[in-house]
This record gives structure tokens, sequence and C-alpha cells, in this order.
């Protein structure tokens, strides 16, 4: 999360004629400015460390003191958590079935997504307008208002409780967004290059296959790993479509430990590390395309 | 692993090679068609087999759906006859009948007070805070530090976020050792613990805070992306006038980052009514809690359609008015094209 402009504002610190004495009445000054910051930094990462560390504790200790006491000796710290999560039935398999889940939703639906998003872009047909103002305003409609119709839908082509079905209805529910995005994207490549691959005898399909997706790579990448970790995050979508089958994911199945278990929930702690462990490894590997995906997506409900 | 387990990796395997190769196809096998007809038709036909793909998913997955559930919010239950006549348990009832349940049955009104609880605060916080952040991290050289620190939450799911915030709101009676953040850290100044989800004058607070606490990084991103567009020279010009730093802030930064503004919170004002993952981990609705969304699926998981059919309407003509000025804010950007 780079700034993109240097952060140096007048009477920055250390500008070489300022004596010590006002360089220390300025530092005065913005010690405010400072301890509201940490303040909010504190907040913000504070209880996520707290769940992280609390994972590695037994849930004796977890039940009988906070987080914080196993900064000091002893720190008993143990993997036991981590070997309960993964010994309850159904848990090894859910963390599979989403990335069954996920990997194929996003494949699917970024593939023909760019390719409608090339038709938005370049070609002329009556009521395109209206068909992407259609787009434009789908993105925010809430899928609660598709659920029931869908379910019906599946259930007709006996496709309730499948893996299939969730791929399905993330693509559906996903296309909207990313056709809207790709087009902005593709629609702001040079006219000339399109034109003169034209003027070459170039059809549609080289003109998209070779052209084209190459050159929208950078919007794709940024793009896969929002949609990925939407996905990968999802629980309304695969509580309605799996809700009880055999290929959970990851998500409702941590959410129907929470609500059944309990007392003695404790070691979920290390459910929620595993979970989130791929979207902060992502965010921290891949920052850059994960804030581009973010700050492009800005217009999604 | 089971021969199940095994199979779905197949499956999975042959589906992101095949679908688009299948597309590849279809581009191939179409284009090949389409060069075998008439000129005029060429030109009319091919770009609706282009958007084919894109518009067919968009129309089963979304559209169909949506006209259907209209449909559906005025009928019964099993959608077998309409609400009217002797529908409803025999008893005569008015069309609009789920409406009226949604509208008048206390529980549901809560859901729906709930709801505005999170458009107001939630949004109000959420871009507050991350506009605040955006133009005070501006200010120091720990800028990306800072940003990654209130970015965190961000990536991480509102299934794990509720996790997280089940051990900070974590209560145990007065006169115990308090094992939840919070409590632990009242308790140092001496306050009685608090059962933050459960007591209901804390409850849809401590909800809110979550998704407050999951959205400012995002907010908080975006305003400081537009923030670094403003010339330094206009602030330069503000200060060399004799401007504070509060002035430069209130009469210019704001002003300026205000169609940001508006973005963001368009977006936040439309997460807050699709509010579902973190009121249905944390508290599932109980205590008074609960949120449009989630009271829609409680009916829909009861077979309730009809009823949640038109808690789907409910939220969808909210959510109207954001989607027209969407839809407007396009068209204007269009015409700069």
């Amino acid at each position: 999360m780079s700034a993109e402009r240097a952060t140096a504002r007048p009477a920055a610190v250390g500008a070489g004629a300022v004596s010590t004495v006002s360089n220390w009445g300025y530092r005065l000054q913005r010690l405010p400015l400072h301890i509201v910051i940490i303040i909010f930094c504190v907040m913000w990462v504070v209880p996520t460390l707290g769940l992280i560390i609390n994972s590695f504790r037994s849930v004796s200790d977890m039940a009988s003191a906070g987080w914080w006491t196993v900064l000091f000796p002893p720190h008993g710290f143990t993997l036991a958590s981590y070997q309960q999560v993964l010994a309850i039935e159904g848990v090894g398999s859910s963390i599979i079935s989403s990335v069954l889940i996920t990997i194929p939703a996003t494949v699917i639906q970024l593939t023909i997504a760019t390719m409608g998003a090339y038709a938005f872009a370049w070609m002329k047909f009556p009521g395109k307008d209206i068909f992407f103002i259609v787009i434009v305003g789908l993105m925010v409609v809430p899928i609660q208002m598709t659920l029931i119709p869908v379910l019906q839908l599946f259930k007709v082509l006996h496709l309730n409780g499948t893996i299939q079905a969730v791929w399905l209805a993330h693509s559906g529910y996903g296309l909207p967004f990313e056709v809207f995005l790709l087009r902005n994207y593709l629609g702001g490549l040079p006219r000339e290059i399109f034109e003169s691959a034209e003027m070459d005898g170039a059809g549609h399909s080289v003109r998209f296959l070779r052209i084209a997706v190459p050159m929208t790579v950078p919007a794709i990448a940024s793009l896969t790993i929002f949609v990925f970790l939407g996905i990968w995050n999802d629980l309304l979508v695969a509580l309605t479509f799996l809700g009880t089958s055999h290929y959970r994911p990851f998500t409702v199945v941590i959410t129907g430990l929470v609500t059944s278990l309990g007392g003695g929930w404790q070691f979920l702690t290390a459910a929620a590390v595993l979970q989130m462990s791929l979207p902060l490894l992502v965010f921290i590997f891949l920052q850059r395309y994960f804030v581009r995906g973010i700050t492009s997506g800005s217009v999604k409900g | 692993m089971d021969q199940d387990t095994l199979n779905q990796i197949i499956t999975a395997a042959i589906a992101v090679v095949a679908v688009p190769a299948a597309l590849l196809g279809y581009i191939y096998g179409g284009e090949w068609v389409i060069e075998h007809l008439p000129d005029g038709v060429q030109k009319w036909i091919r770009p609706y087999f282009w958007a084919l793909p894109a518009v067919g998913f968009a129309t089963v997955f979304m559209v169909y759906p949506m006209l259907r559930t209209i449909v559906f919010s005025f009928r019964n239950s099993a959608d077998t006859e309409w609400m009217n006549g002797l529908s409803c348990n025999g008893q005569p009832c008015s069309i609009f009948q789920n409406y009226i349940y949604f509208f008048t049955f206390p529980d549901t009104l809560t859901s729906l007070r709930n709801s505005v609880l999170w458009l107001i605060f939630y949004t109000l916080f959420a871009v507050g805070l991350g506009l605040i952040i955006a133009i005070l991290v501006d200010r120091v050289h720990y800028e990306s530090l800072a940003k990654i620190a209130i970015f965190l939450p961000v990536p991480i799911s509102a299934v794990a976020a509720s996790i997280i915030w089940k051990f900070m709101f974590d209560y145990q009676p007065t006169g115990t050792t308090q094992t939840g953040t919070l409590n632990a850290v009242i308790g140092l100044v001496g306050h009685d613990p608090v059962a933050w989800l459960v007591n209901s004058t804390t409850n849809n607070a401590a909800l809110i805070f979550v998704g407050i606490w999951t959205a400012t990084g995002f907010c908080m991103v975006i305003i400081s992306a537009s923030l670094k567009s403003i010339s330094s020279e206009v602030l330069e010009a503000a200060r060399m006038d004799g401007a504070n730093e509060f002035q430069i802030v209130r009469l210019i930064v704001t002003p300026l980052l205000w169609p940001t503004i508006t973005v963001v919170g368009t977006t936040m004002i439309i997460n807050a009514l699709k509010t579902f993952d973190i009121v249905y981990v944390l508290t599932n609705g109980a205590y008074n809690t609960d949120v449009i969304a989630t009271q829609m699926f409680r009916q829909l998981a009861d077979a309730k359609y009809g009823r949640a059919a038109a808690v789907g309407v409910v939220l969808f003509v909210a959510i109207v008015p954001l989607m027209l000025v969407n839809i407007r804010r396009f068209q204007q950007q269009e015409e700069q094209r």
C-alpha cells in the first residue's frame, strides 16, 4: 500500500534551518496525531492478533485467562486446537470443498465475463446501451432477491446440494460486476490497435484472443484475486445451496460449529485462523493487485 | 481421501480446463458458422453471439429470478396459490398478505429497525473513520504501515471476523477472571463486565461495530487514493494564505473528496442493507439483533417462500434508489469518455 505521492508536507521534520528547540516544539505539537493513529492501529490489529495467539493455546487456558497472559512465562503454546479442529468429522473435507468450489467458479465466471466484456467494448449492436445499463443495475441487486427461484431451478435440474450448483450460482452473481469492470478496461485500450488488426483481416476471434485478452491480463489478475477471495469467504450462497450437503465449504462448517458447540467453542480459533490464513497470505504477498482489485471494485455492492 | 472427494477433485479439474476450452470452441465454431452467413446477417448476429454467454448467465441467475421472486411474494408458502380468497389458513386475506406480515409482525419489525440502525451507523462510521484515518496517515512517514494495519480486516471473511469478535466480546460473570479483551479492559477501570452480545442495549452496537471494523480499511484505501490525487499546490496555496490544518481539511480536502465519499457511501449503504454473515454467526438474530437479510434467510430455511420473497423484495426496493444513482453516475462517466 505504497503512497503514490511523496507524503512530505511543508515544514517537514528535519528541515536544516529549523532549530532544535522549535523542532521539539513541532514534534510535541504532532504528538496527538501519532497517538490517535496508533490507537486506531492497535484497535484494528489487536482483535486478529488475539485470535491468532489464542489459537495456539489449550482450551482450558483460553477458558481461564485472556490471551494476553500468554505473553508472560510460562507461555504454554500448543497445537492442540488445530489437532482438535481437524479431527472433527467434516472439517478436513470442507477445506477441500472450499478449494473445489472456489477455483472452478472463479475460472468459469472470468472466462465468460471477459468474452462478454469484449462484445460490449468493441462491438456495435442495437440495444447494447440498454443491456449494459441493466448490467450496471444488476451489480447492486441483493442476491436474496434471487435465491428462491434459483433454488427451485437447481431442484428441477437435480443440482441441489452439488458443487456444480454453487459454481453456476457464483458465476451468475459475479458476472455483472466483472463484465462492467472488464468492459471499462477493454474499452480504454487504444482503438488504433483493433482497427489496424481489422485492416489486416483479423476476425473478432483473433482480435479477442491475440490482442484484447493479453492486454487485459493486469485487470484480469486483480479481478481474479478479488473474485477468488469473495467466493472463498462467502457464506450466504454456500449456506443456501449446500446447507446440509456433504460438500459444505469451510465457512459453512465453521458457522455450524459456532452455533452447535455452545460451550467449549474456543478451539474454533484454530478453524478461524485456518480459514483466514489464505486471504491474509494473498493480501500480504499480492498487496498491489489486491488493493487495485478493491479500489477498482469500489462501485460494487 | 474417499472416492467421493476424489471424484469431486477430478470434476473440478475438468471444469477448470473444459470451461475455457468450451468457450474457445464456442468462439471458433460460432465464428466459422457466422462467416458462412450472408454479410447482412453476419453483421447483425455476431455481437449477440459474443454477448450471449454473459447475458445468458445474468438472465438465468439474476433477471429471471428477480421477476420470479416478485411473483412469489404474492403467493403462499408452497407456491400453490395466490394470496387471496381463502389461502390464509382458510381465512380471507389480501394479495399483499406477505408484505402485511412483514410490516406488522413484531419480529420482522425489529429486523427492519435494526437494518435502519445498520444503515445509519455502519455507513456513517465506516466512511467517517475511513476519511479521518486517510487524512491522518497522509501526514506521517509510516503511512503505508498504518494503512496495512487498518486494512488487515478487509481480506478476512465475515465468518472469521465474527469468531475474532466472539473472543473480544467474551463475557464471564462478575468476580471471575475476564477472558474477553473488552471486558478485561473495562475491568481495569473498575467497570462490571458487560454481556455485549446478549444485553439488548449493547448487542446491536456491538454487531455494527464488527461491521465497521471490517469495512473501515476498504473506505480508507479508496478515499486515500483519491486524496493522493489532490494537487499539493492547492494545499500549499491555502497554507500560504494562513489556513490551519483543520480549515484545510474542512474547506478544501473534504469538498474535493466528496465525489469519492458518495461512491464509498453508496457502497456502504448497500452493504449495510445486505448485512448477513456477522449477525448470522454471532447471534443468529437472537436477543433482538435480527436484520432483514437474516430474517429472510430464516423464512427461506422454514420453506416459507412467499414471506421470504416479500422480504427479498423489500430489500430490493430499498436498494433501487442507490441503483438509480449508480446508473446515473455511469451515464455521466460515459458522456465524458
